[in-house]
């Protein structure tokens, strides 16, 4: 029974969550405001807002390729969390998730960064080169600022998976197979028995990542997780209608992204 | 005790750790594991023992430089020659140890990134003598600076794969390594080439390369009946000046890092973490890097690829905080006047890596008195470095 209220109660489902992510100023910081409320329209719960990143370990070509899109337009950590208050001015009402490396938060100092977040109104925080036995300080401090600080399990978290559960603030981050993102789900019996099993220990709505990209991966996911996230298939739809964007079709590249994501979470 | 470190959590005091995504930490326990096992097992040593000697042919011998000694009028100048480690540098001390703990823990693939290239042409003899399968990632500028050894590496029986991403140098070609680990860890064997990485990479090697300290200390007692005053090392990532302090780091022995000053440490094209760079995170490992305002990892510049990072081991970060070594940096130029130097007057042709701390060695030995003594780490042979020499000097010649 999950009962703790998540993201400054702004999330009150607790199943069927449908979490995208964006790399913030990919390829504008203007278009990245367009594509999150295509997402909020078609029903997303939370938005993860991806920090881009020079040496992203975590990411595969789809996401790295983004980030130097992104970093070359001059976006920053700085620049991505003072994004969110534009996000709001134009509409975004759901829970934005800061998704960022270690570094760039480390070089800003951790008191300055959740002093950001605060003032930014963003309510949670995910930091994929951090376990759970580095992250204490700042799990501590993201409690003190009541804002969410999402852990990572994957399949061969093994005897660390309940720990890292039991902790699990927000929502509970699921690495659905071995690898980088943007890679293949393989949805085997072996996966569906660990989702089963860190559901079991989880306070909060499970959400299943890393290589969702079909209609009917998303299926498969929602049968047996709390929610589904999806990040280098968004980022590869984006991809697409880059050439409509740049020769200045930004509406009719706004309406194929929205058809593209409709047919993929229906 | 200097020794404690890395404490229980992979520190060297506030250096070191595990920042890797979830889906490494599995993988690493085990590996810790495993080292730990094997460290504890006198088998093991006396395996990787009986390699290092009937294979790489260790111990490498102490030279004594008394030209360039003569030449400089100070320090008397000794040279450990791990350039007559089998392969050319000191790399393949690590790649044997790393090597039969892979065995030891039945994985038969290995992955391996490289820079220069001497760490995956070393990775691919283990591979070849110890009959494992074995996949170099290597950026694609450094494939194309370094042909000869990548030819090396495939006529060993190695893969090498070429890496595009970022300014395709060994930045890129480690995050790639990391990236095929995450996928393929349940069993390949990711065989770091530095003291850098997640805990506890560092640790492990350091700990198959401290037999060039180890070996040089007992050398240096039986010819001067003392340590050595001084004691240079070049640091790029810092595994052949880890393995040469880590021994000495108890005794009165002055230890002298060496950075890669590229075209100046006042210039954007340098290679000098530690004298330029701040903390934070990369590879893994919370040391310093060289990084923008932003936290955004930058690219190093030096005209030695083996230098050409721009992380350093965290244990190099600690021992720069404590000020235990001195890290002082050295440009081009300088290097390549010191390989001349030593070339003309010795007849050693040494790897434009070393030669960084070749020179430093040389800047100081002059005022020294002529009672004191240097020891530098000779860490590998220069023929790899023929294009770029010829490229440099062939006018002169």
């Amino acid at each position: 029974m999950l009962t703790k209220t998540s993201f400054q109660g702004k999330l009150e489902k607790t199943e069927d969550l449908f979490i995208p992510f964006l790399v913030a100023g990919d390829p504008t910081p203007s278009m990245t405001i367009a594509f999150a409320l295509r997402l909020q329209q078609q029903g997303a719960d939370v938005l993860e807002l991806g920090v881009p990143y020079s040496d992203p370990l975590a990411d595969g070509p789809t996401i790295q390729l983004a980030a130097r899109r992104a970093l070359d337009a001059g976006m920053s950590l700085r620049k991505a969390i003072e994004l969110v208050p534009q996000l709001r001015k134009h509409g975004l009402t759901i829970p934005v998730v800061i998704f960022t490396y270690y570094n760039p938060v480390l070089r800003l100092g951790h008191d300055q960064f959740f002093e950001l977040l605060e003032e930014n109104g963003v309510e949670g925080v995910l930091i994929p080169d951090l376990p759970f036995e580095e992250s204490e300080e700042i799990r501590g401090q993201a409690e003190s600022k009541d804002i969410e600080f999402i852990s990572l399990v994957a399949p061969n978290s093994e005897q660390r998976i309940k720990q890292i559960a039991e902790n699990a603030k927000g929502f509970l981050y699921c690495v659905s197979t071995l690898g980088v993102t943007g890679g293949e789900n393989k949805m085997t019996g072996e996966s569906l028995a660990f989702i089963k099993k860190v559901k079991e220990y989880s306070p909060v709505p499970v959400a299943v990542g890393f290589g969702v990209s079909t209609n009917e991966d998303v299926k498969i996911v929602r049968e047996h997780a709390d929610g589904v996230i999806i990040g280098s298939k968004i980022i590869r739809l984006i991809e697409n209608e880059l050439d409509k964007i740049n020769s200045g079709e930004k509406s009719g590249a706004l309406k194929s992204f929205s058809n593209s994501i409709a047919e993929l979470v229906k | 005790m200097l020794q404690v470190f890395p404490d229980v959590k992979g520190r060297f005091g506030d250096f070191g750790g595990k920042y890797v995504p979830e889906t490494l930490m599995g993988p690493l326990q085990e590996l810790e594991d495993a080292l730990d096992q094997a460290m504890e097992d006198q088998a093991f040593h006396d395996e990787y023992h009986h390699v290092l000697e009937e294979y790489a042919g260790r111990p490498t011998a102490l030279t004594y430089a008394d030209k360039i000694s003569d030449y400089l009028g100070g320090a008397k100048i000794y040279l450990k020659r791990e350039d007559l480690n089998h392969t050319g540098a000191h790399k393949l001390n690590n790649a044997i140890g790393q090597a039969l703990l892979a065995k030891r823990m039945g994985k038969e693939k290995i992955i391996a990134e490289t820079g220069a290239g001497q760490h995956g042409v070393a990775s691919a003899t283990v591979a070849a003598k110890f009959g494992l399968k074995c996949k170099v990632f290597m950026g694609e500028e450094d494939i194309r600076r370094q042909e000869l050894n990548v030819f090396r590496m495939k006529l060993l029986g190695a893969e090498v794969v070429s890496v595009s991403s970022g300014n395709g140098t060994l930045k890129d070609a480690t995050n790639e390594a990391i990236r095929y680990w995450v996928a393929n860890c349940e069993d390949h064997f990711y065989l770091i080439g530095s003291v850098v990485g997640p805990h506890p990479y560092p640790r492990m090697v350091r700990d198959f390369q401290r037999v060039i300290g180890d070996e040089s200390k007992k050398q240096f007692l039986e010819v001067e009946q003392e340590l050595p005053n001084r004691i240079y090392a070049c640091v790029g990532g810092g595994s052949n000046a880890m393995g040469m302090f880590y021994p000495f780091l108890e005794d009165d022995a002055e230890l002298i890092g060496v950075e890669a000053a590229g075209r100046g440490i006042d210039t954007p094209e340098h290679a000098a973490t530690l004298t330029k760079g701040a903390p934070g995170v990369i590879h893994g490992s919370l040391t310093y890097l060289m990084q923008d305002d932003n936290g955004q990892i930058t690219e190093p510049y030096s005209i030695s690829a083996g230098l050409d990072y721009p992380g350093i081991g965290p244990e190099h970060a600690h021992l720069f905080q404590t000020k235990r070594v001195r890290y002082e940096s050295i440009t081009d130029k300088e290097a390549l006047d010191a390989l001349r130097l030593l070339t003309e007057r010795e007849g050693i042709i040494p790897a434009i890596e070393t030669a960084h701390a070749l020179a430093q060695a040389f800047k100081e030995a002059g005022s020294m008195s002529k009672d004191e003594t240097i020891l530098i780490n000779l860490s590998g042979r220069g023929d790899k470095d023929m294009a770029t020499l010829m490229e440099h000097f062939e006018e002169e010649v």
